[in-house]
This record gives structure tokens, sequence and C-alpha cells, in this order.
């Protein structure tokens, strides 16, 4: 329990105060709900069953390569399950994992906000991610899909068999919540943000959301309208993309990649926000650069745009436009680097706390790093050449999906979890749960970086025994990260009725959502705040901290 | 900016104002973003399929002259005449809303509805027309002129019935909310103070027009534009 007050300002907490989860009950005022905190929490509960099944699908799949021989699943049942595993951790969890459920919930408070700018809205964009998702479940009773997530034509629209239509139009729904999430963002930070909170007071969570929106917003509509395409090709058989009939399979790569590898900078990105929050308020110092790591995400966000066909360097793309994008593809190096550097300059010095959180974004750092580096590796062309379609590029966009989004999110979850909940996780635990994720990760995916460049291509449900050795290594640590994501389950559950209670400020960390009872009230706060002091002004309250207890 | 320090001031207690903004200036900007931002996001979206469409002229420009010829010039001339007009009426609308003369913000907008309703009975004329003549991609789909081209023909055919048809989608739900609209107008819903849902209504309507002044030379006067070889 801490009487941490910032800036004098002073927020006593009563006994029993109305909050957002008690001020009424019942399922309607949850499924009707117009608060961004309910939502967010509505998201949250969606979206890890989402991330649930999708595991299972992993699960089953380093099962089955534990053995060369394809001995658990047959070849079909494996090229559904990686079909689903992709598309449900892609589609229906890690798009809408951190905007959805912590940007919901934190960024209108970050803002001094009431709410968000949209909040129908923002209920509307909840309803079309259950629309969708419940679609895409759906498909996997009516018997799977085989296409990888990326659908590539002909073979989505010409030869398979399975449920094409279904996953594809499940895809095209939950595209529009992401959309409507993005936009309800974008207004509000610019339209609702709290007297006094100019741009560069803002939490750099919110600057990386603000990137993240305009993503969302730019490019999702074109994978709409590409899915559109191959649904329509699929149901009346014209040639949009079929070369019998005079398409392009090229071009629906094109706009599928216009969409898609900016959809990793809609995962990562807020990824990188949580980063600067967590790393700030467990040193006790302002961020490091502050104004670079600002710009750097949108600078991401534009680049993104301009390198998708790094992607299709084997796919028959001219050699000279392979060229350009290999080149540009390198510039995202630069603004990711440029966070990189930033975080780890604000630890030097800093008076680092090893709670849960800051493990979690320890991880994150590491393991972005990798995953980063290997990425330039990838968009080498020559090295390119040699490890497309194999692990190593599994093993890369693992390192910054799973070791970057899915880290970054876990340290989210903990560090808003007191203000979320109004509880504490039990911290024991919690450490053990990072550091066995962390543990668990690198065993799983740094044995498929040698195992994609020694050859072993992905997506086959058997392989050569001489690769035996690498994937045991492989799916044992598939088991510890199942575990090491198993564990937040159990005891933040728990926590709900046995954490200990939170207070307004655990962490004693600076930001508005720090300054409202935990949980915050259904308003946010009982009175607008008016911002006087920039962000992670950590110096300025440890100095009030010091000139408090010499009183 | 934003930085409206609220206050109980006497729009606090407006019946329009949603309890999320501090007053009514801060609703009418978000409002009016969120549109432009809905927009920009539509613009990609049609962007997306007109990039298709630009590939597929360069690739097969005989087909696309074809398929042109297929187009009645004179009923989509009509079309975009009438658009143009109902551009003008939707923003007479919002001008005479912002003014609080309720009686001409509704004649207005059922004005615009009207003009709406004459492009959607034009363009599901020229559907008729088509689907007769065999001009619907698919099984039931016939060419015989050259036939060679058949498939590159139906391609176009392919984009023509897609890109109008999703603009049509857009002019019918445009036509659902001018409903909404007069309906609130009638009522005197707005006035100087607030008019917000009209001059949002107005920019998604004008952007459907501007949508359609691209398709219109896209797909019916390509056969008089000269098509180069890609």
């Amino acid at each position: 329990m801490t009487s941490v007050t910032y800036h004098d300002v002073r927020f006593l907490e009563p006994a029993k105060t109305r909050n957002y989860l008690n001020v009424d009950y019942g399922a309607f005022s949850w499924l009707f709900t117009k608060d961004h905190k309910r939502i967010g929490i509505l998201y949250m509960f969606s979206i890890s069953i989402m991330f649930i099944l999708g595991g299972f699908f992993a699960m089953m799949m380093r099962l089955e390569l534990l053995t060369p021989e394809g001995d658990l699943l047959t070849s079909d049942t494996y090229n559904k399950f990686f079909t689903l595993h992709g598309i449900i951790m892609i589609f229906f969890f890690l798009i809408p994992s951190i905007p959805a459920v912590l940007g919901n919930f934190i960024l209108p408070i970050q803002l001094g906000a009431k709410d968000l700018a949209f909040p129908k809205l923002n209920l509307l964009s909840w309803y079309l991610y259950m629309i969708g998702a419940f679609v895409g479940l759906l498909v996997i009773i009516l018997g799977g899909v085989d296409t990888g997530w990326t659908f590539y034509t002909p073979f989505s629209t010409q030869y398979s068999n399975m449920h094409v239509f279904g996953t594809t139009f499940g895809a095209f729904i939950v595209g529009f919540s992401s959309i409507l999430t993005g936009l309800n963002f974008i207004v509000t930070i610019h339209r609702m943000r709290a007297p006094g909170l100019t741009w560069f007071r803002l939490p750099l969570f919110v600057w990386a959301m603000y990137a993240t929106s305009l993503v969302q917003l730019l490019a999702t509509p074109v994978l709409a309208i590409t899915l559109v395409m191959l649904m329509i090709e699929r149901v009346v058989h014209v040639g949009i993309f079929d070369p019998a009939l005079g398409g392009d399979p090229l071009l629906y790569q094109h706009m599928f990649w216009f969409y898609s590898h900016p959809a990793v900078y809609i995962m990562i990105l807020p990824a990188m926000g949580v980063a600067s929050e967590v790393v700030a308020a467990f040193t006790r110092k302002k961020i490091f650069g502050y104004k670079f790591v600002a710009f750097s995400s949108l600078a991401i966000a534009f680049l993104g745009f301009l390198v998708w066909a790094h992607h299709m360097f084997v796919a028959g793309i001219s050699v000279y436009s392979a060229m350009i994008f290999s080149f540009l593809s390198y510039f995202v190096a630069v603004p990711s680097a440029i966070k990189v550097f930033n975080w780890t300059a604000t630890l030097y010095k800093g008076s680092v706390s090893w709670q849960t959180p800051m493990l979690y974004i320890l991880g994150f750092i590491g393991l972005f790093t990798m995953g980063g580096v290997t990425g330039l590796f990838l968009a080498a062309l020559g090295l390119d050449v040699h490890v497309t379609d194999t692990y190593f590029v599994v093993a890369h966009f693992h390192y910054i999906m799973v070791g970057g989004a899915v880290m970054a999110y876990f340290a989210g979850i903990h560090y808003w979890w007191p203000k979320i909940t109004g509880r504490m996780y039990p911290e024991w635990w919690a450490r053990l749960s990072a550091l066995l994720v962390f543990a668990g990760f690198n065993l799983t995916f740094f044995p498929q970086f040698v195992l994609g460049y020694v050859g072993m291509p992905r997506r086959y449900h058997a392989y050569a025994p001489e690769f035996q050795v690498l994937n045991v290594m492989s799916t044992a640590g598939a088991s510890i990260l199942a575990l090491g994501y198993a564990l937040p389950l159990a005891y933040l559950l728990w926590s709900l009725r046995f954490g200990r209670k939170a207070g307004v400020n655990p962490w004693g960390a600076v930001g508005l959502e720090w300054t409202t009872n935990s949980p915050p009230p259904k308003d946010n706060f009982h009175e607008t705040p008016v911002v006087t002091w920039d962000a992670y002004d950590y110096p300025a309250m440890l100095k009030a901290m010091g000139e408090t207890q010499n009183v | 900016m934003t930085a409206v320090v609220h206050g109980d001031d006497e729009h606090a207690h407006h019946p329009f104002l949603q309890h999320q903004f501090e007053d009514l200036g801060q609703q009418h900007e978000a409002s009016i973003l969120g549109m432009w931002m809905f927009l920009s996001t539509e613009i990609l979206f049609f962007g997306g399929v007109l990039c298709a469409y630009w590939i597929y002229r360069v690739m097969y420009p005989q087909a696309w002259v074809l398929g042109g010829e297929q187009q009645n010039t004179l009923a989509g001339g009509i079309n975009t005449i009438v658009l143009i007009i109902s551009s003008l009426t939707m923003a007479l609308a919002v001008r005479n809303a912002q003014l609080g003369s309720r009686r001409a913000t509704v004649a207005m907008l059922i004005a615009t509805l009207f003009f709406g309703s004459v492009f959607l009975g034009v363009k599901g004329f020229e559907y008729t027309m088509h689907w007769r003549e065999g001009l619907f991609p698919g099984v039931h789909f016939t060419w015989h002129e050259v036939p060679e081209l058949a498939p590159k023909v139906q391609l176009f055919m392919v984009f023509y019935w897609g890109l109008t048809g999703l603009h049509a989608l857009h002019m019918v739900i445009g036509v659902g909310l001018l409903l909404w609209m007069i309906w609130r107008a009638w009522r005197g819903h707005f006035g100087p103070e607030y008019y917000g849902p009209v001059e949002v209504m107005g920019l998604y309507w004008h952007f459907v027009d501007i949508v359609w002044i691209f398709l219109f030379p896209f797909l019916y006067l390509i056969p008089h534009f000269g098509v180069h070889h890609g």
C-alpha cells in the first residue's frame, strides 16, 4: 500500500467506492456497455480464448514435429493446423491484443478523457470482432482450411477444396473492427486530451497507439478489398488472380502484403509503447530521447508501407524492384534501433527494479532485437533466397510477434493489472512466469534459426531424420513456453479475489492513469485533470517525495 | 487543440451533448475528424480495387476498350450530372441546417434523396440491360465479338460490377442516412449550435459523389481515351 501522490495531488480512496466494475451488474450491463474500460475487458476475455485456441494448434504441431515421421497428424490435418494457428494468432489475437485491450482501457485515461470519442463505435468494433471470430470458429467446426494464413492464389481460389470463403470472410469482418478501433483512437488523441496535455507531454504509449492507428486505418481497407476480390473469384469463378483466365497471382501477393507487412507494425508498435512506459517506470527516470522515441513510431508506421514486396523476393518480381524493396527494408531498422538504444540508455544509471513487467520488457528488448536483426538478414536478397520458406523465417517472425508483441502484451497486462482490477498479482509467481516464458521461448525458436539455415522447409509434417535433435529441443521449449503462459491465467484469476489491494499507484509511476482510483470510476476521473508536467517526470516526483519525507 | 477547459457553461446541458465530451464544440470537431478518418479508410478501400483495375487495364488495353464500349455512356452521363446536382443540394442542406432554417434543410435533404434515388434507378436500369446481354461475369457470361479476348472482357466486367456495385452500396447506405437526417431535421434537432450530423452526412455524400467522378471515365469513357499499350 503506497500513499505516493504526485505533484501534491492527493486522492483519498474511500473504503467502498463506486468504480466501473461495481457501478452496475448483470450480463446486459456488459454486453451493451459503452464504457471503454469494460469493452477493453470484453476484448481481453475474447482474445484470451483465441490465444488458448491458437496455442493448442501450435502445441499439436510441435508434438507432431517431435519425430521425423508424420505419425501424429496426417499431412492434411497438419496443413489445417498451421493455417488455423496463423489465422487465429494474427487476425484474432495479435492484431487486437494490445490496442483493443490495453489501448482501450488505458489510452483514454492517459489522455485524461472520460471515454473514447465514439463509445458506440467502440462497442460495435467488439461485436464485429466477435462476429468475425464466430465465423472463423465455425470454419474450424465445418472442417477447417488449409491455405496458410496468407491465402495465396491460385491455390486458395482454384484448388483448395476447404472453407476458404468462410475464413476470409471472418478475417474481412475482423478487419473492420480493427479499422474502427484505430479511427476512434486517432480522433480521441486529437480531440480529447485533457487541458495542458500537449503532444509532447503525451505518454509514449499514446504516440505508439497513434502510429498503430494510422496503419490500421490505411492498411486494413486494402486487405479488406483484396479479400473481397478473392471471395468473388472463389464464388463466381472469374479470373481476378487466376492466370488461366488472364488474372495475375502476383497481384494478390502485392495487395495482401500491402496490408500484411504493415500489420506486423500493428503488432509491434503498441508493444514498443508498453516498453517505453515500463522502462521509465521501473528505472525511475525520464525516457532517454523522448522526441526520438515518439517520432520513430511514426517513422516505422510510414516506412512500413514501403517494404511489402520483401515477402516476394522469390515470387518472380523483377530484380530491380527486389533491390529497391530490399534497400527500403533496411531503413526500418533505423527507427527501430533508435528505440532500442533509447530504452537501453534509459536503463543506464537508472534505479532498476525487477518487477514482473520489467522482466517481461527486458526480455522483449532482447528478443525484439534478435528478431529485428534477423529481419535484416532476410531483407538481404542473397540470404533471403537461401532461407525463403524455411524455419529461419518462422523463427524470425516469431521473435518479433511472440518475443516482441506477446512479451510486451504480458508486460502491459501485469503493469496495468492493478489499475484494471484494483488487485495486485502475486509477484513471485509472476516473475517465475516471465522467466519461464523467456527461457521457453528461446529454447523453442532459437533452434529453428539453425534448422532453417541448414535447410529444413516450413509447413511440412515430416522431415529428414538429421533435423530431429533441434526439433526435440524446440518442442521441449514449447512445453515450457506453454507452462509460462498458463501460469498467468491461473494467478491472475486468483488475484481477482485474493490479490492484495493495489491502491492508486502501486508502482509509484507517473502518468494520469496513476492519479485515479484502482479500479477507476466510471468516468475515469472525479474531475477533469489539468496537466502541468511532462511525461515521465520521475526526477521531479522523486524530489517531491524526498521533500515530503523530510517534512 | 482540444484544450477546452470544461465548465458548467450554457452548453453543458444541451440535449445532444454526449457525456464523454466537454462541450458541443469538441463534439463537433471530433465527429468531423472521425468522418475524415473514415473517408481516408474508404480511399484506400476503393484505391485497392482501382489499383488492380489499372494494372489489368495496362495489361489488356483492347479488352478494356471493348468492355467500355458495352457501357451506356448516356445513362452514365446523366447519372454524373444527377450526382453533381445532389452534391449541391447536400451542401445547401448543411448550410441551411447551420442557419437553423428547418424547412429549407428538410427540403434540400429531400432533394438530395430524390437525386440519389434517380441515380440508383438509372443504375438499376443499366444493370438490367447488362444482365440481359449476358455481361454478368460467371457461368452466364456470353461474349462472341472477339472470342480470344472473352476472359479479359469478363475481367473488365468484374471490375465494372465490383466498382459500381460497391459505389451503389455506398449510395444505398447514404440514402438510409438521408432518411434519418430528414427525420431529425424535421424534428428540429439542428440549428446554429448543433448541426454536426448533417455536415458529417454531407462529407460522406460528397465522397461518394467523387468516387463516381472517377468511376465514370474509368469505366464508360475508356474507348474515347486512346489507350496506349503498356
